[in-house]
């Protein structure tokens, strides 16, 4: 049905895609992964003439024998919507904060003329119902709804006008696991209900496996492997598509040093936040974020924290790092306590490193001031050559060069920056790292090679981990011990193995059993 | 290489034209402008005197240099005052967002913001007398809220990042961390607003002249030049023309500076541009 047949793509001369072919037949699932910058988005973007400003498109790629290539805008916005439906990675920013969802939904009706308003609102609602939003009214806006519901709505708007074609570009990665599921679930329902093909694109293999009929895997604008899904994970005849395969389910070589010395000791920890303003002078009850949590952290030890969004794991984590006063419990580390006046000598022994490589940094500043900024904790903070020494030291112990010192931010890759964070967590020499999602936004390739560096630098500098984090392969990967949160509760605590092959807890059965699954038959 | 935007080659020409003028009347100027040589009055313009006489005799283009050397200084001091005062209460809001504090600083703000500007200039130089300096009070009072919510928005939106959350686990405290991260990256805004409110300090300062609350006799200056030339509008439209294309060509190329700088430094706009 859909034919690309040898597509390349330059934009202002670079050349992005080369030499792309593949077929989808009639109600296939066809996977499309790849690591960031691969193309794979392109490749979709092309199919629906979305392409940037200054791209050119050569080679063909046709909808049932027509080129879309060759097709004028006018032509292609009556396809989009009626015949190719999109859906994209953040359901945050795709639909309109001050349009009702019901208007949202009609609005493709409408525009393709599938009827009146009231005609199209119809239709809309039973769209609504079909991804299963019968619970919510037409006239929900977004900020009402949670992240997998307005996945939902994205889908019942491009899926309204019954489209041939469904291209999903990372459709699950912004949500839960458990949410996750759900989407992928529901797309695969609606394409066997529906006699459509879906694009899936993504950069978890794991995913593919569990939903594609046939994949192809891109590399830097090629696509270097396809064939039916189960054959490609199976034979990983090309050197990529082992590379991808190990490094999704890496698992760096560690030893177990934990001793049964306590670093960090959380006991009883609440944090409330106030309440939603209800008047002029007048607050809600007060929220609970973290309600009741406990742990003890070990020398030498990694520890992980499981959970989804919104279960308190960042407000415990700031907590820790004595950023936000709590309000009842207490946290110590090295047995003095932990709280927003802790003195810096104690503030140098915990250090953090966060999820985004892009916001980590003033981009104003060159690595060297970056990664010594930490030194203000010190007494008398290393001035001169000795800082550079010690800043050196640092990007040598994360595997980057010291002459990367006069550099900015915007210069280094998504991991190349990672590395920088934790060089600047390293340089005053700290017990415990607390490491925030700090390989969920990297490429699998770069995270299994950040998750080697973390257990290298476990070993030779002795430190422990707090590894907090919602994909459960890294935890299981790089933790000792683990806990399980939900709603501002630890539910579960165990060793990782343990927990992760005989969970106790319903939820984390849930969160296990909905985890996407590289497993090949 | 990148062309930088026209807007800012056109403005910042037409800025600099006029600055250079005033710093050149400090050292130099056609006429003495207080020599009122009545023998010499409404000229025309061109021969000794390049752009004429007004009806005292007086050379206008050494008014004109003399008065934009009024108008920059009194634009000046008052923005000065504006992002003196108004960038740290913003940065102090923003840091202690939510607290009392913040709310007495923006609450304060919308006080100020609740009185028509000029009106409350009018009141100030009529109750401490008219002259330059209360001008510049009056003008740079009513700069510090628009500094203080210009700062306090953008800082808002950085408190929240992740390099912001670093600096706090290196211990350190909300002065320091709003001087060092916090300004540098929100120093493209206020520059930007700057320009504007310089324009808008030019247009006060003419309007307060014209009305006599400003620079005060023999001090020139263009709104007073405008009022002056009032009377005589029909028989020698020169003596206001002059002053008043001199006011919208300088207040146009801050205005157009402005656009452009703020297309330059923000990086949204500058990807869009390329």
């Amino acid at each position: 049905m859909i034919e690309i047949d040898r597509l390349s793509l330059a934009i202002h001369d670079t050349p992005i895609l080369r030499d792309v072919s593949l077929q989808i037949q009639e109600g296939e699932i066809f996977g499309l992964v790849g690591e960031s910058g691969s193309g794979k988005s392109m490749t979709a973007l092309a199919l629906m003439q979305l392409l940037p400003h200054g791209a050119e498109a050569e080679g063909s790629a046709r909808l049932d024998g027509t080129d879309l290539l060759t097709k004028t805008e006018a032509e292609m916005c009556a396809l989009r919507g009626n015949d190719l439906g999109m859906i994209f990675q953040e359901p945050m920013t795709a639909l309109n904060p001050v349009q009702t969802i019901g208007d949202q939904v009609s609005e493709t009706l409408m525009i393709h003329g599938a009827g009146t308003k009231p005609e199209a609102q119809a239709i809309a609602r039973d769209r609504l119902n079909r991804v299963g939003l019968s619970h919510i009214g037409m006239e929900s806006y977004p900020h009402e709804l949670s992240g997998g519901q307005r996945q939902r709505v994205c889908i019942a708007a491009a899926i309204a006008l019954h489209p041939r074609l469904l291209i999903a570009d990372e459709p699950t990665t912004a949500l839960d696991v458990t949410t996750q599921a759900q989407i992928l679930d529901l797309l695969k329902g609606l394409v066997a209900e529906e006699n459509m093909s879906l694009l899936l694109i993504t950069h978890d293999l794991a995913v593919v496996a569990d939903m594609a009929d046939r994949i192809a895997v891109m590399q830097t604008g090629e696509i270097v492997e396809q064939g039916a899904s189960q054959t490609v994970l199976r034979e990983q005849r090309h050197p990529y598509t082992q590379a991808l395969f190990e490094a999704s389910s890496h698992q760096p070589d560690r030893e177990d040093h934990a001793e049964k010395e306590p670093l960090l000791q959380v006991q009883n920890v609440i944090r409330t936040y106030p309440g939603r303003r209800e008047g002029l002078f007048q607050r809600g009850d007060p929220v609970r974020a973290v309600d009741g949590v406990s742990f003890e952290l070990h020398s030498g030890e990694s520890l992980g924290l499981v959970g989804e969004s919104g279960c308190g794991k960042s407000t415990l984590t700031r907590a820790i790092l004595g950023l936000d006063p709590i309000q009842g419990g207490e946290i110590k580390a090295f047995g003095q306590p932990v709280g927003p006046d802790m003195p810096n000598a104690l503030r140098s022994g915990i250090q953090v490193v966060f999820q985004d490589p892009y916001g980590s940094f003033n981009p104003r500043w060159r690595v060297e001031h970056l990664v010594a900024e930490p030194f203000h904790l010190m007494p008398t903070p290393p001035m001169g050559d000795e800082r550079r020494d010690r800043v050196a030291e640092a990007l040598k112990a994360v595997q980057l060069s010291p002459d990367d010192m006069q550099k900015f931010p915007h210069e280094f890759s998504g991991g190349q920056r990672q590395r920088i964070a934790i060089a600047r967590a390293l340089i005053t020499h700290p017990d415990i790292i607390v490491l925030d999602e700090a390989v969920s936004a990297l490429d699998v390739s770069v995270r299994a090679r950040i998750l080697d560096l973390l257990a290298d630098l476990q070993t030779r500098m002795k430190l422990s981990y707090l590894f907090i984090s919602h994909d459960l392969t890294v935890v299981h990967a790089i933790t000792d011990r683990v806990l399980v949160m939900q709603a501002g509760k630890i539910v579960e605590t165990g060793d990782t193995e343990t927990v992760f092959t005989a969970p106790q807890h319903p939820y984390t059965q849930t969160l296990l059993a909905a985890a996407p699954k590289l497993e090949v038959a | 290489m990148r062309h930088l935007p026209y807007s800012l080659l056109i403005g910042g020409a037409l800025s600099s034209i006029f600055l250079a003028a005033a710093l050149i009347s400090f050292l130099w100027v056609p006429h003495d402008v207080t020599d009122l040589v009545i023998a010499n009055r409404l000229q025309p313009a061109g021969g000794e005197f390049l752009l004429g006489t007004d009806q005292f005799g007086r050379d206008l283009l050494s008014m004109l240099m003399v008065g934009a050397r009024t108008s920059i200084a009194v634009a000046l001091v008052a923005v000065g005052i504006g992002i003196g005062l108004g960038v740290p209460l913003g940065l102090a809001a923003a840091a202690n967002r939510g607290s009392l504090l913040d709310e007495v600083i923006m609450r304060g703000n919308d006080l100020i913001f609740a009185f028509p500007s000029l009106v409350i200039a009018i009141l100030i130089t009529a109750v401490f007398g008219p002259s330059a300096v209360n001008a510049i009070l009056a003008i740079g009072i009513f700069n510090i809220p628009v500094f203080a919510r210009v700062a306090r928005g953008g800082a808002l939106s950085l408190w929240t990042l992740d390099y912001i959350l670093a600096a706090r686990t290196a211990g350190k405290g909300k002065v320091r961390i709003s001087a060092e991260h916090i300004l540098p990256n929100i120093a493209n805004l206020l520059i930007v607003q700057a320009t504007i409110q310089f324009s808008l300090g030019i247009l006060a300062e003419a309007a307060l002249s014209y009305v006599g609350l400003g620079a005060q006799p023999p001090t020139p200056s263009w709104g007073r030049m405008l009022a002056e030339a009032q009377t005589m509008i029909y028989t020698h439209p020169m003596l206001a023309i002059l002053p008043g294309v001199t006011i919208v060509l300088m207040v146009l190329g801050l205005n157009l500076m402005g656009d452009g700088l703020r297309d330059v430094l923000d990086p949204r706009l500058r990807r869009a541009r390329t």
